[in-house]
């Protein structure tokens, strides 16, 4: 190296530290994120797997799709099933053939008019198995649709057809009493035909997407965003107020709670449990709480005979736990006490309680020490029992108190297991590692055998290997009827049957949790914890309300 | 002569790399098989003729081997195969969609790590045993042991929530901004580790003999380091960047989470929890396939700056 080249390393470093520093400093001064552009700013939770209605199957996903398209019917603000891309229905009287007629209006974000056959290929698409939807069973009451999930039928046989451009005709297996509820959902959505079949997968990508909601797709950045803007064409899109809304892919909570304190979100999906208590002090009207239909439960794994032959064990193991005592003092966040298994909110159903519900508190734990000594335990034969959840401070702190409680009323020392999620999923779905568990359920339409369902003997999510002859000819029974109050009154008898033999300990109803911002008006609290985009507004940011 | 023979090394080595690529392809396969839980494992248990419909969807109804087979054959072809979350999206283009932000971070904290980890490294070493030195070496230990979920969050609560200065999320806003503080908190482990290396390695140059003859002849301090240290002072340097630009590169899960980067860190843990397992695959390949590129290109850089090694 020739004599007296510039080499000194150093002070080319520290004149980019100053550089650096320099830029930063200038950064410091000039934009922070800002959320008053005019766009309704959503905080989603995590990437939503995909855009295509029928075969998306998680919350994330389904929020922005119910911005993009919409169904025969929908959900009000307050979450009352509406008519929407069907003008009304007509329904048989034995409740098997629904006539929908279509709104002359409904038009496609190209323009195109909405049609009957549009329905008929977005539905035989959702059963068909090449499509292989995750809901395909979804609509399973639909004439011939589980032969064809499975395959013995073509998709062409599904009960489904187009009787003009503007009617449109459901023929039913059976009468199924929330059938309309179920047409409300993502899986149900129209497509646009011309467009699936020209591009293939690729057709929920922005641009290519055709969607007859009040939105359409303007853009799309994995892992950041969806970006929507109003639909012209849209039947009512005069009424849309915001003209953009972005999804946010929020996937961490606290993050989340970060973005909206610095103004860059307006709603999130979720609320870090931690952070409660503060939010409650400083933004009490930010905070939206609501009631949703969730159950928090401990399941038992029944295959096994220390549980699943014990059925005053499983009572003993549930009156032992004080769920105010979990809702107030260890959670905190308004969950409801559960002292059953279908949680409030759910149509046309008063839902079930153990008989010891009511019990005053003394009582109901020496009932539980004597059900726990005849079931041949005590001091001396402790029971030895593993409770199992996945790694989260929330459900450690629950699985903490529910074994101090076991401790202090029954006087032994339950074993706590924590795992990651699909690994402990994985074991329930085996269900030979398992002895109690812990899982939330949460129903996919305000209707009870949303939650029922998985206690039926042959029910693909029935986790707990319950089978009780009598519980599933009840569910039978009340499926058959087509009179609303024969049917509640079954599927109620259904739950008080199930509770008697404890396949679950329910230990809290779920709540909603979301940070809603002053300036978005027209939220609407609802058990469905559904929101759609068209139905808020956003106030003018020197507005002072 | 030297060109061609560097040439041949890369060659040499790369050609090396192929078995070994192979073989992390093979456990990386199993291994992630092996995991617990299925991506379609969920609360909901799939209906058996639902879940026949989507693992035929996915080749996952043929045998192991043949599923080996059939990914080795896609990866001949660049293809990574399709992603078993993201349904309508293949794996290569989820990794070239989030590889720029962890790209831009990754290297902007690499530049600024060495920036301000060099100078420092340096100034601590000719003060070796003063207070200068014991005042950057006690930072630089406390910039190792404070954890960045520790040290990140306190960032964004100060510069975006209270200040307001910054945007709190990097997918939430755009302009250079929303760079700074993930850069910051990348950066910050980073400069405290390069101190220290050069620090170390700077003190081993100092006392050797060669300098104290350069002392003995009365040459100024800035000299001896600019001119006769700082070359074989860099080499312990220089084998760290190798794999910590790749550690780098594929992103801190931590940072891309706190400040919401839509990075390749997030994917590949997103993707281990869901059971993604093509996902996880290409990402897997994709860090081996940079590591050896990275260490090949350090080793090739080695030779520039150390005579003994090319001679080799």
């Amino acid at each position: 190296m020739p004599e007296g080249a510039p080499t000194a390393r150093p002070r080319v470093a520290s004149r980019l530290a100053t550089t650096l520093l320099a830029l930063l400093l200038a950064a410091l001064a000039g934009c922070g994120g800002s959320a008053d552009d005019g766009i309704l700013h959503r905080g989603i939770g995590p990437e939503p797997a995909t855009l295509d209605p029928q075969v998306a199957n998680t919350t994330q996903a389904f929020t922005p799709l119910r911005d993009l398209f919409e169904g025969l019917v929908a959900f009000s603000a307050d979450g009352e099933l509406v008519p929407a891309a069907a003008a009304g229905h007509e329904v048989s009287a034995d409740y098997l053939v629904y006539t929908f007629t279509l709104r002359e209006d409904g038009r496609w974000s190209n323009g195109e008019p909405v049609t009957a056959e549009d329905f008929v290929y977005s539905l035989r698409r959702l059963v068909d198995p090449a499509t292989a939807a995750f809901y395909a069973k979804h609509l399973g009451a639909i004439e011939n649709a589980d032969e064809i999930v499975a395959g013995r039928l073509p998709p062409a046989e599904l009960g489904v057809r187009a009787l003009a451009d503007g009617r449109l005709e459901i023929r039913l297996a059976y009468p199924q009493a929330y059938f309309l509820q179920l047409l409300a959902m993502p899986g149900a959505y129209p497509l646009h035909r011309a467009s699936v079949e020209q591009h293939g997968r690729d057709f929920t990508r922005p641009g290519l997407l055709v969607s007859n909601g009040a939105y359409r797709l303007a853009d799309r950045q994995l892992g950041s965003w969806i970006e929507l803007e109003r639909n012209p064409h849209y039947r009512d899109a005069a009424d849309v107020a915001i003209e953009r809304v972005r999804h946010h892919v929020t996937a961490e909570e606290s993050a989340e709670l970060y973005r909206y304190r610095a103004g860059e979100l307006h709603v999130t999906q979720n609320v870090p449990p931690e952070a409660i208590a503060q939010l409650r002090a400083e933004r009490p009207d930010e905070l939206r709480i609501a009631r949703f239909l969730g159950t928090y439960f401990y399941g038992f794994n029944l295959e096994t005979a220390k549980l699943g032959e014990q059925p005053t064990l499983r009572r003993a193991l549930s009156m032992a736990i004080d769920r105010e005592t979990l809702t107030d003092k260890v959670i905190g966040r308004g969950e409801l006490p559960a002292w059953g298994w279908v949680p409030p909110g759910v149509i046309n159903y008063e839902p079930r309680r153990f008989n010891y519900a009511d019990m005053p508190r003394d009582e109901r734990h020496a009932t539980a020490r004597r059900l726990y000594r005849e079931a041949g335990y005590g001091p001396d034969n402790p029971l030895e029992i593993e409770i199992r959840y996945n790694t989260a401070e929330t459900h450690e702190q629950i699985a903490l108190a529910v074994q101090a409680m076991w401790r202090d009323v029954l006087g032994f020392e339950a074993t706590l297991v924590n795992e990651e999620f699909r690994v402990l999923v994985s074991n329930i779905l085996e269900g030979s590692n398992t002895e109690i568990w812990r899982l939330s359920w949460n129903g996919d339409y305000p209707d009870a055998t949303s939650f029922l369902s998985i206690f039926e003997s042959a029910d693909p999510s029935n986790l707990t290997g319950y089978a009780n002859a009598s519980f599933d000819a009840l569910m039978k029974s009340a499926a058959q009827q087509t009179d609303p109050e024969r049917r509640r009154l079954f599927l109620e008898e259904a739950e008080k049957t199930m509770l008697e033999d404890h396949p679950v300990i329910p230990l809290y109803f779920a709540v909603s949790k979301h940070l809603v911002s002053p300036r978005v008006a027209g939220w609407r609290d609802n058990v469905l914890d559904i929101h759609y985009s068209r139905d808020l507004r956003l106030r003018d940011p020197n507005d002072d309300n | 002569m030297q060109k061609t023979g560097a040439i041949r090394f890369a060659l040499f080595r790369l050609l090396a790399a192929v078995p070994t690529l192979l073989l992390v392809i093979a456990i990386a396969f199993t291994m992630v098989r092996l995991a617990p839980g299925g991506p379609f494992d969920d609360e909901r248990r799939l209906p058996p003729e639902i879940r026949d419909n989507v693992e035929r969807y996915y080749h996952l109804d043929e045998p192991l081997p043949v599923q080996f087979g059939r990914y080795l054959a896609g990866l001949a072809r660049g293809d990574l195969g399709p992603s078993y979350r993201y349904r309508d999206r293949d794996v290569d283009e989820l990794i070239a969609a989030t590889l720029p932000a962890t790209l831009a971070l990754g290297l902007l904290a690499m530049l600024l790590a060495l920036a301000v980890g060099m100078p420092a490294g340096i100034a601590a070493a000719l003060h070796h045993g003063g207070l200068r030195d014991r005042l950057l070496s006690g930072i630089a230990i406390s910039g190792i042991s404070l954890p960045v979920f520790v040290f990140a969050p306190v960032l964004v609560l100060f510069f975006a929530v209270w200040g307001g200065w910054l945007p709190a999320s990097f997918s939430g806003s755009s302009g250079p901004a929303r760079y700074l503080l993930p850069v910051v908190a990348l950066a910050l482990p980073q400069v405290a580790y390069i101190m220290r290396l050069m620090r170390a390695s700077m003190l081993e140059v100092l006392a050797s003999d060669y300098v104290r003859t350069a002392r003995a002849q009365g040459l100024p301090t800035r000299r001896i380091v600019t001119r006769h240290a700082l070359k074989p002072a860099l080499l312990p340097l220089l084998s760290y960047m190798g794999p910590a630009i790749a550690g780098v590169l594929t992103g801190s899960v931590v940072v891309e989470q706190i400040f919401g980067v839509p990075g390749l860190g997030r994917l590949f843990v997103t993707g281990a929890e869901n059971r993604d397992y093509t996902l996880v695959l290409g990402i897997v390949i994709f860090y081996a396939a940079l590591v050896i590129v990275l260490n090949l290109l350090v080793d090739i850089l080695y030779g520039f700056l150390d005579p003994r090694i090319r001679q080799r």
